[in-house]
């Protein structure tokens, strides 16, 4: 029995009176990569940003349902969801690091979290950095912009700034599609080395990437979960005539 | 063939309207320095104006102008930013929201004169302010806010909601978020409307005139005591700003030279706008550089 990071009970999101995700029940196991594929529309975003809230910032949309960890339910309007941020990461289509330095990009979360001392942070922005691989690209040029960096490293930056805060999982939005393919094989080899001490869903349009990343694997269609399944068998011996097609390249 | 003549004849009327307006913009400031530099002088700019003989100066007017522009950023600022900031951040989408911004928008274009004259009533009356320095701040204010709220609030939208979301997924709490991520990225924004704004304060004079008064009284530069009624500081006197005393000397002035006073202080109203503003761009680039780390 393997041990559960995360669970979605009959999660539905709707924006107006449009369904764009359909109670969706679903577990994640602790400390692996979970990939959410699927054609673009199919949902697979929203149901990943509802998982830290990110939604209720969507004027309009309507999530019901349990977002459960362990036994608390975070979608929950009385959960704190400043805390309930911190415990779960999340890396963007398009890498987005702070307008600030290197340096302050990864401080800014931990420093905010009560790390005040400059010895304290120091080490913190080393060991993100380390963790993200970026540490002997960067260690030079801490205080430069991290604008400066290129795409891939930009996202490897970001990647470090979710982790410089603990989170125990880490969502990541199609965190390789706008990068060229030396940078996604970086990042994803930094998920396979990740997946050690963290729980990590990934989105991703790139079904040779969820093959190569994920233990699991969703297959998401109109706001529906058609297939849920370990990775290796999902791609080698589908059960549904839908994930067939999609995986084979047949639609999407 | 067709398409192509289209092409330059729009091009040289753009080029036409565009050589227009520079040409309008250099002979304006041309003549207005040409006439008024010859006049300046360091006692024209220090000393006191001269009501009946010849030879007075712009000093306490310089001056007031510089301190009710303080004075008006000081109220203008907090108040813009704070409103701006719920406009964008807090204010639900709803129809009383969108009432407040017409309201807003409404303010912003009253004619200067109408907030003069309610200045007088609520302000100088009413409350009992006098015509005083702190009652011209707040009728400028009256302007000002609008300014201030409308550029907070387009600042804060122009900031990508990735960037946002960027600092709520590290379980930074939207206050932080908004002064600390938002409020940097969006400052060169900002900054404009400021820049923008205070410079209407440079140049305003029919809400002033019956606010902060026509007269100044003799200013005791040595007295920096904002309670005594004699000090530079003290903002509940009576002051004549720069731009009111070209529009008195214009059209009371008594002194035999009093066109090329109206005329030597507009040029010096016209370089202390140029100043400020290529100060506080610099200032602004300063702390932007500052606060992102970029070169």
């Amino acid at each position: 029995m393997q041990e559960i990071a995360l669970s979605a009970r009959n999660l539905s999101v709707h924006y107006g009176d449009k369904p764009a995700v359909k109670n969706i029940s679903l577990d994640f196991a602790s400390k692996e990569v979970t990939a959410l594929i699927g054609p673009s529309g199919c949902g697979k975003s929203t149901f990943l940003r509802s998982l830290n809230r990110m939604n209720d910032l969507i004027p309009g949309a309507k999530i019901t349902g349990q977002i459960l960890i362990g036994d608390e339910d975070i979608n929950n309007p009385a959960t704190d969801v400043v805390s309930l941020r911190q415990r779960i990461g999340m890396v963007w289509q398009r890498p987005n690091p702070f307008h600030k330095s290197i340096y302050e990009n990864i401080a800014f979360g931990p420093r905010y979290h009560g790390i005040k001392s400059k010895k304290k942070l120091d080490e913190i922005v080393e060991e993100s950095l380390r963790k993200a691989a970026l540490w002997d690209e960067t260690k030079d040029r801490l205080h430069k912009s991290a604008l400066a960096l290129s795409g891939g490293q930009q996202q490897r930056l970001c990647i470090a700034r979710s982790i410089a805060v603990k989170p125990d999982i880490i969502l990541m939005d199609e965190p390789a599609s706008a990068l060229d393919p030396v940078s996604t094989a970086k990042i994803e080899e930094l998920i396979a080395e990740l997946k050690k001490d963290y729980s990590i869903i990934i989105v991703t349009h790139n079904m040779h990437q969820a093959a190569r990343v994920s233990q699991k694997t969703a297959f998401f269609l109109n706001g529906e979960v058609v297939e849920y399944d370990q990775t290796v068998n999902m791609f080698s011996n589908p059960q549904k005539q839908e994930t067939n097609d999609y995986i084979s390249g047949r639609f999407g | 063939m067709k398409a192509k003549t289209a092409d330059k004849i729009a091009t040289a009327a753009i080029v036409v309207v565009a050589g227009l307006i520079i040409a309008i913009l250099v002979g304006m400031l041309g003549f207005i320095l040409v006439r008024g530099l010859g006049h300046i002088s360091f006692h024209f700019l220090t000393s006191a104006p001269e009501t009946i003989r010849k030879g007075g100066g712009i000093g306490p007017q310089l001056f007031n102008s510089l301190f009710l522009l303080v004075l008006t950023m000081v109220i203008t600022i907090p108040l813009g930013l704070g409103a701006g900031i719920y406009m964008s951040e807090y204010a639900k989408p709803n129809k009383l929201t969108d009432f407040i911004r017409l309201v807003v928008e409404v303010l912003s274009s009253f004619p200067s004169i109408v907030v003069g004259l309610f200045g007088l009533l609520v302000i100088v009356n009413l409350f009992g302010f006098g015509f005083s320095l702190f009652s011209g701040a707040l009728a400028l204010t009256v302007f000002n806010l609008p300014l201030m709220v409308r550029i907070t609030e387009q600042g804060l939208k122009s900031v990508p909601r990735e960037q946002k979301e960027a600092s709520l997924a590290l379980g930074i709490s939207k206050w932080k978020t908004i002064t600390s991520v938002m409020l940097p990225y969006a400052l060169p924004v900002i900054l404009t409307g400021t820049i923008l704004a205070a410079g209407r304060v440079f140049g305003e004079a029919a809400a002033l005139l019956f606010t902060a008064g026509m007269s100044s009284p003799r200013l005791d530069f040595t007295d920096w005591n904002p309670l005594s009624p004699v000090s530079p500081l003290n903002p509940f006197r009576p002051a004549e700003t720069l731009a009111v005393h070209i529009w008195k000397v214009n059209s009371e002035g008594l002194a035999p030279d009093a066109s090329e006073i109206a005329a030597g202080a507009s040029a010096v109203l016209i370089i202390t706008v140029l100043l400020f503003n290529l100060a506080a761009r610099w200032l602004g680039r300063l702390v932007y550089r500052k606060f992102t780390a970029t070169k």
